[in-house]
């Protein structure tokens, strides 16, 4: 993958999302992807003048992931969808839509996370 | 001051696809708008489980309609890099072609509607008129007038013969005749200027910092399109961003209406510097284990791409992040402190296509 990578972990990831808001990068989006049983990848991909970084945080999906829309405000509206797809919680989240922003509160499959069974949302 | 509530989509006459915003109003002014998204969800990513890698160039041109060749292509390259193909020239640039034509039928749609959403049906009907010429070189050469599907993994599926190529270069010359008659209506015209001036404004500062995309970011003066990474053929072309300073509803709509312009440009060079050469390479195997990260330019901005492959025909992800998704935290900047009566314009100066969005 083309770009700098570089890993962070729960303690750090804020953190290191300031520093790179005070490096006047752009928080172009997060991409997230199965890196095992119970565990998933977030890539917080950041431009500034067409040059890429991307920050790996490999978390575990039954603790709540920290939040950075903190700090990046427009980091809400991807929060919110990766709760969508892996049911998983954001702690800090500015403004959390309870796991319906794409979904119904019905839905009980959660899509992106195989075998995972939910109760639907009241 | 007593605060309404009220509702603004999911249908609305300005809006051709559903998104519903709940406005915070005081007098007839917007104080605050929340979104509220689902509509048109369809979860294409998750299709990437079931369907081969061959097979999601459909899907994917199925994400959108009006920039589906782009989808294809951005797919298509993040393929090809994870499997280590090279594509040829030609198809490159012939790549570039479709692409300039869809974002010229897009921004020509977009300034349709936007004519529309403040009451100039005349323009509107101009806008279109002029873009169904770029729909009929596209059934021409594709067979299809909106999701031309002429991406393959490996190049392209069809070709564009020197006839083609000089029967799109005078449509092109009409169509810019055309569009130019149309540039003092759209950019000086008292009432466009009255509806869209100084309407919805976000400051270069704040257009990075909410992460805007496209003819969004480069109404606020910043110079950022993904064609200056040169993917694909624009490497070879001459290319520099539209941009204009205000950061409002008719900065947003000029940059558009120059890109229109720029558009045709760019299909003049490439077809200047259309190589000969094989339509496609073959391809072999199946997509390794790696990740590939891919960024186009679409015509509502920036359309990022995120591929895992495992080794096997099915790709263990698919991430697919679109420009109108990035641009609806700036218009949730743009809303508050207008009146009500703009609101139309400023959700439609985002250009939002919602199936993009949610996917």
């Amino acid at each position: 993958m083309k770009g700098i990578i570089k890993d962070v972990t729960f303690d750090t990831v804020v953190g290191e999302v300031m520093h790179m808001k005070n490096d006047g990068q752009r928080l172009v989006t997060l991409s997230t992807y199965q890196a095992g049983e119970g565990k998933m990848g977030i890539l917080y991909h950041f431009d500034k003048e067409l040059e890429t970084t991307h920050l790996r945080l490999v978390a575990d999906m039954d603790k709540p992931i920290p939040s950075v829309s903190g700090v990046y405000f427009s980091a809400m509206l991807v929060e919110n969808e990766i709760r969508d797809q892996w049911d998983v919680e954001f702690d800090g989240l500015v403004l959390d839509f309870n796991r319906t922003l794409l979904l119904d509160p019905e839905v009980t499959q959660v899509p992106l996370a195989s075998n995972v069974k939910i109760a639907p949302k009241n | 001051m007593a605060t309404t509530v009220i509702p603004f989509g999911p249908q609305h006459p300005v809006l051709p696809e559903p998104i519903h915003l709940t406005l915070k109003v005081e007098d007839e002014i917007v104080k605050e708008a929340v979104p509220a998204l689902g509509y048109v969800h369809r979860g294409l990513e998750k299709l990437a489980d079931i369907r081969d890698y061959h097979q999601m160039i459909t899907v994917c041109e199925r994400v959108c309609g009006i920039c589906s060749m782009i989808h294809g292509t951005v797919y298509s390259q993040c393929v090809e890099e994870l499997m280590g193909i090279e594509v040829t020239d030609r198809a490159k640039m012939l790549r570039v072609i479709w692409s300039e034509l869809h974002r010229m039928h897009s921004h020509l749609l977009w300034l349709g509607l936007f004519a529309d959403a403040f009451g100039f049906e005349a323009l509107f009907m101009q806008f279109w008129k002029v873009r169904e010429r770029i729909m009929d070189i596209n059934e021409a050469t594709a067979g299809s007038r909106v999701i031309v599907s002429v991406n393959i993994i490996g190049g392209v599926r069809a070709d564009l013969s020197p006839e083609q190529i000089r029967w799109i270069l005078s449509e092109l010359d009409t169509a810019e005749q055309e569009i130019k008659a149309l540039q003092d209506t759209i950019m000086n015209d008292y009432s466009v200027k009255s509806r869209t001036k100084g309407i919805g404004v976000m400051t270069y500062d704040q257009a990075l910092e909410l992460g805007a995309a496209g003819p969004t970011l480069r109404g606020s003066g910043v110079a950022q399109d993904m064609r200056m990474l040169g993917y694909g053929g624009y490497e070879s072309l001459d290319f520099e961003p539209v941009t204009e300073p205000d950061g409002d509803c008719w900065s947003r709509s000029t940059v558009r209406f120059r890109e229109v312009l720029q558009s045709i440009d760019l299909v003049r060079q490439a077809a200047s510097k259309l190589p000969e050469g094989e339509l496609a390479v073959k391809v072999k195997g199946n997509p390794p284990e790696g990740e590939v990260y891919q960024r186009v330019e679409q015509p509502r901005g920036e359309c990022v791409y995120y591929v895992r492959g495992n080794g096997t025909k099915h790709l263990d992800r698919l991430r697919i992040r679109t420009p109108t998704f990035a641009n609806i935290p700036p218009l949730l900047h743009m809303v508050p402190g207008c009146e009500l009566a703009d609101v139309p314009v400023i959700v439609l100066s985002i250009d939002p296509c919602i199936s993009c969005t949610e996917r």
